[in-house]
């Protein structure tokens, strides 16, 4: 166990076992992304309310599921990189942050496009959106945090401490903006809950949330690798590897 | 490596401070590497080295105030004082109260204490004037007045001679000549050699100097 | 002779950051007058009419309280740092988590308090009903004390960086949003009529709970801050 540990510390072996694992992890997820996609858009059948605008849950709900897990994630390699000081946790930590904002993005976007047909209108301040965005202006902050510090190992503690600091506050500002939301909520605005979907809807839309932890995880640790290389460039394992 | 050599004043058997292998890596660029002394009661520590070689990081990786990037273990076994580059010397407030303030952390003293502290220093007359009026020696002045106050064993200095004038700074030899033979340490740094009659040990950090110190200190 | 007692230390920190505040009244007033400048903006930008600016009352003014707490914190430790007070902070012998919350309770009282007490005024500028206004002294009493806490938080991470102004409010905003719903919230209650007990009630668990967990934030970011 301990031996295990060490060894998630040392840049070269975490770069060589992050690499045999995307090796295979990757075309799987490709894979499973593919068919998730082509199943979900074009063999389930269309709502019977929504027609086929619908289908931009298989893309909006998983993506907005991940962004949320992302920022958990982040916090706990940050937690790790405060309590044992593990360099490697910190850049596990840099690493998700653009990654976890990605996902928030595209989460807002289809959510953008889902709401043009299905409201009328581009963007409403609902619970959910609201809370996205919110999500959003803290992954952007800690990114933000991190570039601002040219001394990067000060940065990434900084960071830690700030993606804690969003862990206890995440649930606070969700139930806030439910609770907010609930008091404002205008009558002409109505969800068409996904608690009724159809299991020949839930099917593929369970793959594609799967696919998207999967493509999450290769994200992060190509990210990874490529912040390690950037952290280690003057060592000499990384000099043998690329042939200098 | 050890600091040793002197003689005179009682040597403890327990060391201050401690450091065990330190190294620092800045840019790139190795500072020190595998740096391990011991400071013990009586010591006069300097540390010597050109500019930018790391004699501040040093100093604040001795005092915990750097507590990542470097490699190597610190261990603090006394209260210690650091005087930093910067004076901590508030503008709006007048000398007094910024001594008063300095040593707060360390215990309580009366007013005239820290006005006899203030007058060896040579800031007699001035302890109720704003701070913002006074020269950049005078803050440092204040800074080092609390130097005749502190009861901790082990004094770390940066540069405490900076601003300071000749008279000044033959006050401040003697002071620190004193702090040591009375069973106190005393590390800092300075560009210019100490003038004391007391075993000073030196530490050269010489810019790029791999192999560690090996012929670093010696009185 | 021994170390001060935790109180007694605590005690002279907060005396010395309000000695230094006052002997700046400027800086004081520099919020308050902030707040009173945009306030007129609102009926510049939204129009006179005296219903409309009622309505949007609550939350006027709580978004500019937010505003004035947003711009001060960012020179909570900023001095400190500058002078290398922070530096011999870290170093005394004193527990932190203490020191911080001397630290933020003097910025309290020379912002979030004075801000609380005077938004009457304001509030009867925008036409606020006067039965809300003992509503709105007391969630701006609970509710600047948390952004106050909050903002230390993004105080402590940025002080050691040149520019923090703009890259704090990055950080502490989305912090800050479940305290203007619960604040501008008990409010808006009054106004229509509704006890705001319970939106006060929130705010003060979030008070405590920031009481609680932001010094621990502000001791660890401070640590770092002063190493980079």
């Amino acid at each position: 166990m301990w031996s295990f540990f060490h060894k998630l510390g040392s840049p070269p072996w975490l770069y060589r076992i992050t690499g045999s694992i995307l090796r295979w992890l990757l075309p799987l997820t490709l894979i499973a992304l593919a068919v998730g996609a082509v199943w979900g858009l074009l063999f389930t059948a269309p709502d019977f309310r929504q027609g086929n605008s619908y289908r931009i849950i298989y893309i909006h709900v998983p993506s907005a599921v991940v962004a949320l897990a992302g920022y958990y994630v982040m916090a706990f390699a940050g937690a790790i990189s405060l309590i044992w000081k593990m360099k490697m946790a910190d850049v596990a930590m840099k690493s998700c942050a653009p990654v976890g904002a990605a996902l928030t993005f595209i989460a807002l976007v289809t959510g953008a496009i889902w709401g043009k047909p299905t409201w009328g209108t581009w963007w409403v301040w609902d619970a959910r959106i609201t809370s996205m965005l919110i999500l959003l202006f803290l992954y952007l902050g800690v990114i933000a945090l991190y570039e601002a510090f040219d001394n990067k190992e000060a940065a990434g503690k900084a960071c830690a401490v700030l993606t804690l600091v969003g862990t206890v506050n995440i649930p606070i500002i969700y139930k806030s903006v439910d609770w907010w939301y609930s008091l404002h909520q205008p009558a002409s605005i109505k969800f068409t809950g996904e608690s009724s979907i159809d299991p020949s809807m839930l099917y593929p839309l369970l793959l594609m949330i799967g696919s998207f932890y999967a493509l999450f995880t290769c994200a992060l640790l190509m990210n990874m690798r490529l912040e390690i290389l950037r952290r280690e460039s003057r060592t000499g394992w990384v000099r043998k590897l690329v042939g200098a | 490596m050890s600091v040793a050599g002197h003689s005179g004043a009682a040597v403890a058997a327990g060391s201050l401070l401690q450091a065990r292998g330190l190294g620092l890596e800045r840019g790139g660029r190795e500072l020190f590497c595998d740096l391990s002394f011991a400071v013990r009661p009586g010591h006069l520590l300097q540390v010597e080295g050109a500019n930018g070689a790391g004699k501040t990081s040093l100093l604040r990786i001795l005092a915990g105030l750097s507590r990542y990037g470097f490699s190597g273990q610190v261990e603090r076994a006394a209260p210690l004082l650091y005087l930093g580059h910067h004076s901590a010397v508030k503008a709006m407030l007048s000398p007094r109260e910024n001594l008063a303030w300095h040593i707060a952390g360390e215990g309580s003293y009366r007013a005239d204490e820290i006005d006899t502290a203030l007058a060896q220093v040579g800031l007699y007359g001035y302890e109720d004037v704003p701070s913002h009026t006074l020269s950049a020696g005078q803050h440092r002045r204040v800074n080092l007045a609390r130097l005749y106050l502190s009861r901790s064993p082990l004094w770390l200095l940066d540069e405490p001679f900076t601003a300071i004038d000749r008279d000044g700074v033959a006050a401040l030899e003697a002071l620190l000549v004193r702090h040591a033979q009375q069973g106190g340490a005393v590390v800092l740094t300075s560009h210019q050699r100490l003038s004391v009659s007391y075993p000073v040990a030196r530490l050269d950090l010489r810019a790029g100097l791999k192999e560690g110190l090996s012929e670093g200190a010696h009185t | 002779m021994s170390a001060p007692g935790l109180l007694a230390f605590c005690g002279r920190l907060l005396r010395r950051q309000l000695v230094l505040a006052l002997r700046r009244p400027v800086d004081i007033g520099n919020p308050l007058l902030f707040f009173a400048m945009v306030v007129a903006l609102f009926p510049l930008g939204l129009g006179p009419a005296p219903a409309a600016l009622a309505g949007f009352a609550p939350g006027i003014l709580w978004i500019i309280a937010l505003l004035a707490n947003l711009l001060t914190a960012d020179n909570l430790f900023r001095g400190d740092f500058e002078d290398g007070s922070l530096e011999q902070l870290l170093l005394s012998p004193q527990p932190l988590y203490l020191s911080v919350l001397a630290y933020v309770l003097a910025q309290w009282l020379v912002t979030g308090l004075l801000l609380a007490v005077l938004s009457p005024l304001f509030a009867l500028m925008l036409g606020l009903p006067g039965a809300a206004v003992p509503t709105l002294v007391a969630s701006l009493l609970l509710g600047t004390a948390v952004l106050s806490l909050v903002g230390g938080i993004g105080a402590a991470l940025t002080v050691g960086l040149k520019r923090g102004g703009m890259l704090i409010a990055l950080l502490i905003l989305p912090f800050y949003m479940p305290v203007l719903i619960f604040g501008s919230a008990a409010v808006q209650a009054v106004v229509g009529g509704m006890p705001a007990a319970s939106h006060l009630a929130i705010l003060g668990a979030m008070l405590c709970l920031s009481v609680a967990l932001a010094p621990l934030a502000i001791s660890a970011a401070l640590r770092i801050s002063i190493d980079a």
